[in-house]
């Protein structure tokens, strides 16, 4: 285990150089979680009640999503580990006594949670200090904060036990570009980061909340912001579990898989 | 101890011929064609060897690499390095071996190279002790100490090379891989390199099998050779053999004044220029002295040297006596 966390240790420190590049990401994001909010508001002037969440509750989930936006974003890979596998420098990593699923979680762990690191704070603090009802509010019980964090770390583990599927495809298809622009699309969609998952048609949502996606960020900031009741949470943290199995078992199957057959790229 | 047994592979090669309509055919049909990167190879190595591993391009050196290293899996055959079969068991083989792969870096390119090291004692599980005097030892060896502060994207080839190979060696395996370790470098850089892999083999007992393109590497390091060929082995013996069967020929390099006009029988010019030649000379035909009393008569000579055919020129004509 010692290796994988020395590994983790080395990306972490590494991401944590960039400061430049997390305050112009932390700017960007203020004006996006702002215009969203805004564009949102339109919507609300114009009848509240028949809308699924409350303001309050959706100011609190797009702050939320990005506070935490280097944890979820599905459109983000490491180009380091794409290269490895179409220019064949993969060899070297196969030479060592590793497993590579966990090395490249590690590795996935690490970078994005460098990022979050730099970008979280700064964002969520001033959120709170926004004009109501733009403003992040606490979480509603300390019964939910606490179910938020673990919620929150799990689904973290599902986004990246799902972009693992991605890593290991380009083993067989060695281009990631046309399976990236697809998943990006289905993953941003229907796991909740362009429009909240209430807002979907009520047949839609019943399937959708059925779907891995529903198990990354929309279950720990709909705990967050109150909007999965306390009698809910349980569930909804199990469904998490069980995702988060399922991807895991079946990563590590298709890359047992894929080595077997894998051809080390160039002489 | 290295041994291979009928080992055969396959690889599926996409093929089309150029332009645009073949390309849109290639979408609705695509055609495989089947190459045999290794047939039937079968070898023994003995623990502490050093073994020369020569063939032309695309003979299929780096794939025997892969399959003793475990990053591939033959269709066929068997393979047992120390008693283990690599692509079976690889996290337990790996621990044992070191590669070095010539043409790629397995140096993190934005950290000093002591961080790489680093991360590789974490990863082997290398003890503090063991480790520390590797490191001692390695970088006198190589003469890296001044430079495994620096950033690995800031080395010259030959620098990081020298790098490269002191991380494949920090968990004293008891074999080392190397593909193509002197391409590129410098002469300084393969002189020290090559002494440093003969230290290695000499004193830590370590078993080396070597690929290369430059002879001179063979020539200074290897005893025994083997020669593959579009897949098959060709030949496995000593350089010192190979040597003797190409001995009846002689190189002339004569500096003279005048004109060297005609070679007598059993005497072939690679070039004549203006009061330089080099004569390659068939001994079973002509004797030396014979050809130097020939040349003589003909023109002032002003330098004269005899030597054996270099390595280079016997790789030559191996490929040609086995068509590959």
């Amino acid at each position: 285990m010692n290796k994988y966390l020395s590994f983790f240790k080395i990306r972490l420190t590494n991401g944590l150089q960039y400061r430049g590049a997390a305050w112009a990401g932390v700017a960007t994001q203020f004006v996006w979680g702002g215009m969203t909010l805004l564009m949102f508001r339109a919507f609300y002037q114009n009848g509240e009640n028949s809308l699924p969440m409350t303001f309050p509750e959706l100011s609190s989930y797009i702050w939320l999503q990005q506070g935490f936006l280097a944890l979820y974003m599905a459109w983000y890979f490491d180009n380091d580990i794409f290269n490895s596998i179409t220019s064949g420098n993969i060899a070297y990593e196969l030479c060592r006594p590793i497993d590579l699923y966990a090395m490249w979680f590690v590795k996935n762990m690490a970078v994005r949670l460098s990022r979050a690191i730099l970008r979280c704070f700064p964002i969520l603090i001033v959120a709170v200090f926004l004009p109501k009802p733009f403003n992040i509010s606490l979480p509603c019980t300390p019964v939910a904060g606490l179910m938020f964090i673990i919620s929150l770390i799990l689904g973290f583990l599902v986004l990246v036990a799902f972009s693992m599927l991605i890593y290991i495809s380009v083993f067989y298809t060695l281009s990631s570009l046309g399976i990236r622009i697809l998943t990006t699309s289905v993953v941003e969609f229907l796991g909740g980061a362009i429009i909240p998952l209430p807002f979907f048609p009520q047949k839609l949502q019943t399937l959708v909340m059925l779907l891995p996606f529903a198990s990354m960020q929309n279950t720990p900031f709909q705990i967050y912001n109150g909007y999965i009741a306390s009698s809910e949470i349980l569930k909804s943290v199990l469904f998490q579990i069980i995702w988060l199995g399922i991807l895991l078992k079946l990563g590590k199957l298709l890359m047992q898989q894929a080595l077997k057959k894998v051809v080390v790229q160039g002489g | 101890m290295i041994e291979l047994k009928n080992i055969n592979k396959t690889f599926k090669v996409a093929k089309r011929n150029a332009g645009l309509s073949e390309a849109v055919k290639a979408l609705l049909r695509k055609e495989y064609s089947y190459i045999q990167a290794l047939r039937d190879v079968s070898f023994t190595i003995k623990d502490g060897e050093m073994v020369g591993y020569i063939g032309p391009n695309g003979a299929g050196k780096s794939s025997t690499i892969k399959i003793m290293s475990g990053i591939l899996t033959p269709d066929s055959g068997e393979c047992s390095i120390n008693g283990k079969t690599p692509w079976q068991e690889r996290i337990a083989h790996v621990r044992e071996i070191g590669v070095v792969f010539g043409q790629r870096s397995q140096l993190w390119w934005d950290v000093p190279v002591a961080d790489s090291f680093e991360l590789i004692k974490d990863i082997y599980k290398v003890d503090d002790t063991a480790f520390k005097r590797n490191l001692d030892e390695l970088t006198e060896l190589l003469d890296i100490s001044e430079i495994i502060r620096t950033p690995a994207r800031q080395l010259s080839l030959g620098q990081r090379m020298r790098c490269e190979i002191a991380a494949s060696l920090l968990h004293s395996p008891k074999i080392l891989f190397l593909d193509e370790p002197t391409i590129g470098l410098d002469a300084v850089s393969k002189i020290a390199v090559r002494k440093f892999i003969k230290t290695l083999n000499s004193e830590r007992k370590t078993t080396v099998i070597l690929t290369t393109h430059d002879m001179q590497d063979i020539e200074a390091l290897t005893e025994r050779i083997l020669l593959i060929g579009k897949g098959k082995i060709l030949l496995d013996g000593s350089l010192r053999e190979l040597k003797k069967r190409n001995s009846s020929h002689k190189r002339l390099t004569v500096d003279f004044v005048g004109i060297l006009a005609e070679a007598g029988k059993g005497m072939s010019f690679t070039e004549n220029l203006d009061g330089h030649a080099e004569i390659v000379l068939d001994t079973e035909v002509i004797s030396v002295s014979e050809a130097i009393a020939q040349i003589s008569r003909q023109v002032e000579i002003n330098d004269i040297s005899v030597t054996g055919a270099t390595a280079e020129e016997m790789v030559v004509s191996l490929y040609k006596e086995f068509e590959i």
